[in-house]
């Protein structure tokens, strides 16, 4: 019953009876769990990827009125392995001039910054990577490493566009990292904790119910970090070839492209934990296998917009990016975050129900959004006025 | 020597040959490269010290922002993939001075500090020392806290008054 209800603990906890009893060290055998679950994790990530790019690929085609890989295997679910088997082929070139050890560094960094993102992901209340009481703050630094990866790409690979990509993608990602983390406060506010894995325990009502807005605003946020349409702007094919990724040939552009795919998937996963319940369901505290089917499908359905969202969205101009972020989802995170942390403090002063907070701070949410909405009709109106009114092509030059 | 003896070592030892190379590298992104190196063995000492909080919030901000912010300015100021101009200025033997007198200031203090020998206490759980430094850092250390966020303003202040076109 114990292996049926969580399997992962069962086998976890025989390993480990099993090292401690040929006589090792209680200190090694720590050493060797935490080992074979780093492995795993990064395993199970990655082999997730093969799957994420076949199902992407196929909604893709199906948008715009495709068939999408239908050769390989049923629905041509298979598709990735021949790819992935093309990928390994190929040669990898290394332009003249480039620097060579930053050059090779850049993909290893890019796809660890994300699975290093899995080791704090809650998939069941006992199959954790590991507990990290500062996981919110976590993820952020892990999100460094990765704009880190893309800098050094860019200026290693010796070439103007990958460059030019470069600069984009720090403008585009320290800009985001703003709004994504006042953003992330929202839910560390509620729960009281930094812990991914107590955010989730402490949802019993969802926090989409109680902070809708700072959802919506990590999620755009958190596109903008992944770096794909609408905001791909750091490798926009019609501008700079491929960004800092132009000169990757082979595996190496493979590291990246996968690192994107688990990047998206991961971003879905940390929605789930943080606004969807994560691994909460009906009776996923007795069963954690249930906690897991409950985080997977849950993520996939946050995939599944994901996706959407990638297909249908046209690229946005970077004077437009910045723009969005700094004038309209800075400051509405920063005046959230506030508001926020002014009610949950005064409700828990006078002792509120649990049905009061929730009402509160959807109200709150709601005349926030009511609030901005109302700016933004303004703002587009005075624009609009000022586009319609005539202006002279050009202007005679004064004497 | 303990696993966790040898891990500092090995950190420790990372940490000073990248502090090195900062200084000794050839090309600016290089040495802003191994500065980022050097911050995070900085980081992982903290994890041994089980200051979780510290070590997130150096990566965070060290890495996250400032090497970051070093690279980039570094690119922007000159030719980007050839900058390799000479590495001390005149000051050199001054700076080296302070260095040698900052190290043997510390070295003659801590030599006769007595906390090397005495065994060290159990640590409070994290959670509640981070909770304590929470309240602490609005609380007794108020003051510090908001000159540090002022003088953050005017730096930021004087950035853009720098940077905007004159009219």
């Amino acid at each position: 019953m114990a292996f049926i209800s969580d399997p992962v603990s069962f086998i976890g906890a025989w390993l480990e009876g099993l090292l401690l009893g040929w006589g090792l060290a209680p200190g090694a055998v720590d050493f060797i769990m935490k080992l074979i679950g780093a492995g795993l994790l990064g395993m199970i990530s990655l082999g997730l990827v093969i799957f994420t790019i076949w199902m992407e690929r196929k909604l893709y085609a199906r948008i715009q009125d495709r068939f999408g890989p239908n050769r390989v295997g049923p629905w041509g679910i298979f598709q990735t392995f021949p790819d992935m088997i093309k990928i390994f082929t190929k040669e990898y070139i290394t332009p003249d001039g480039a620097d060579k050890v930053v050059y090779n560094l850049a993909p290893i960094l890019a796809v660890s910054a994300v699975i290093l993102i899995w080791a704090v992901l809650p998939f069941a209340p006992t199959v954790v990577g590991t507990q990290v009481n500062v996981g919110v703050l976590y993820i952020v630094a892990v999100g460094a490493i990765g704009t880190l990866s893309l800098i050094m790409a860019g200026w290693s690979s010796n070439n103007k566009y990958a460059l030019l990509g470069a600069f984009r993608a720090v403008a585009q990602m320290v800009s985001y990292e703003v709004p994504m983390v006042l953003s992330l406060l929202v839910p560390v506010i509620l729960s009281r904790s930094m812990g991914l894995n107590t955010i989730v325990e402490k949802q019993t009502i969802w926090y989409v119910v109680l902070a809708p807005l700072a959802m919506l605003i990590f999620f755009i946020s958190s596109q903008a970090e992944i770096g794909r349409a609408p905001f791909d702007l750091l490798e926009a094919e019609s501008e700079i070839v491929a960004g800092y990724q132009t000169e990757y040939s082979g595996l190496k552009f493979g590291m990246f492209y996968v690192g994107e795919f688990l990047h998206a998937f991961t971003v879905s996963a940390l929605m789930t934990a943080l606004f969807f319940g994560g691994w909460r369901g009906p009776l996923a505290e007795q069963f954690p296998i249930l906690g897991i089917a409950y985080f997977i499908v849950k993520a996939f359905i946050v995939y599944f917009i994901v996706i959407v969202l990638r297909i249908s969205m046209p690229r946005l101009r970077i004077d437009q990016l910045l723009n969005f972020n700094w004038k309209f989802l800075t400051p509405i995170a920063l005046f959230l975050l506030m508001i926020t942390a002014i009610f949950e403090k005064a409700l828990s002063q006078v002792d509120a129900s649990t049905l009061v907070r929730v009402v509160t701070h959807l109200l709150v949410n709601i005349f926030v959004t009511l609030g901005t909405v109302e700016i933004l009709r303004r703002y587009s109106r005075g624009e609009r006025k000022r586009v319609a009114e005539p202006r002279p092509v050009a202007t005679p030059q004064k004497p | 020597m303990s696993p966790l003896q040898f891990v500092f070592l090995a950190v420790a030892a990372v940490t000073l040959i990248a502090a090195v190379m900062v200084v000794s590298a050839r090309l600016l992104v290089h040495a802003a490269l191994w500065l980022v190196l050097t911050l995070f063995g900085v980081a992982v000492l903290y994890v041994l010290l089980n200051a979780g909080f510290f070590a997130v919030a150096q990566v965070l901000i060290y890495i996250g922002a400032i090497a970051i912010l070093f690279i980039f300015a570094v690119m922007l100021t000159r030719d980007v993939m050839q900058d390799t101009g000479p590495q001390q200025n005149t000051n050199w033997w001054l700076a080296a001075l302070i260095a040698i007198g900052g190290f043997g200031g510390l070295f003659l203090l801590l030599s006769s500090w007595p906390g090397f020998s005495t065994a060290l206490p159990d640590l409070p759980n994290e959670g509640q020392a981070l909770a304590d430094l929470g309240k602490a850092l609005v609380g007794p250390y108020l003051l510090p806290f908001e000159l540090a966020s002022v003088l953050l303003v005017a730096a930021m202040v004087g950035a853009i008054y720098v940077s905007y076109p004159k009219k």
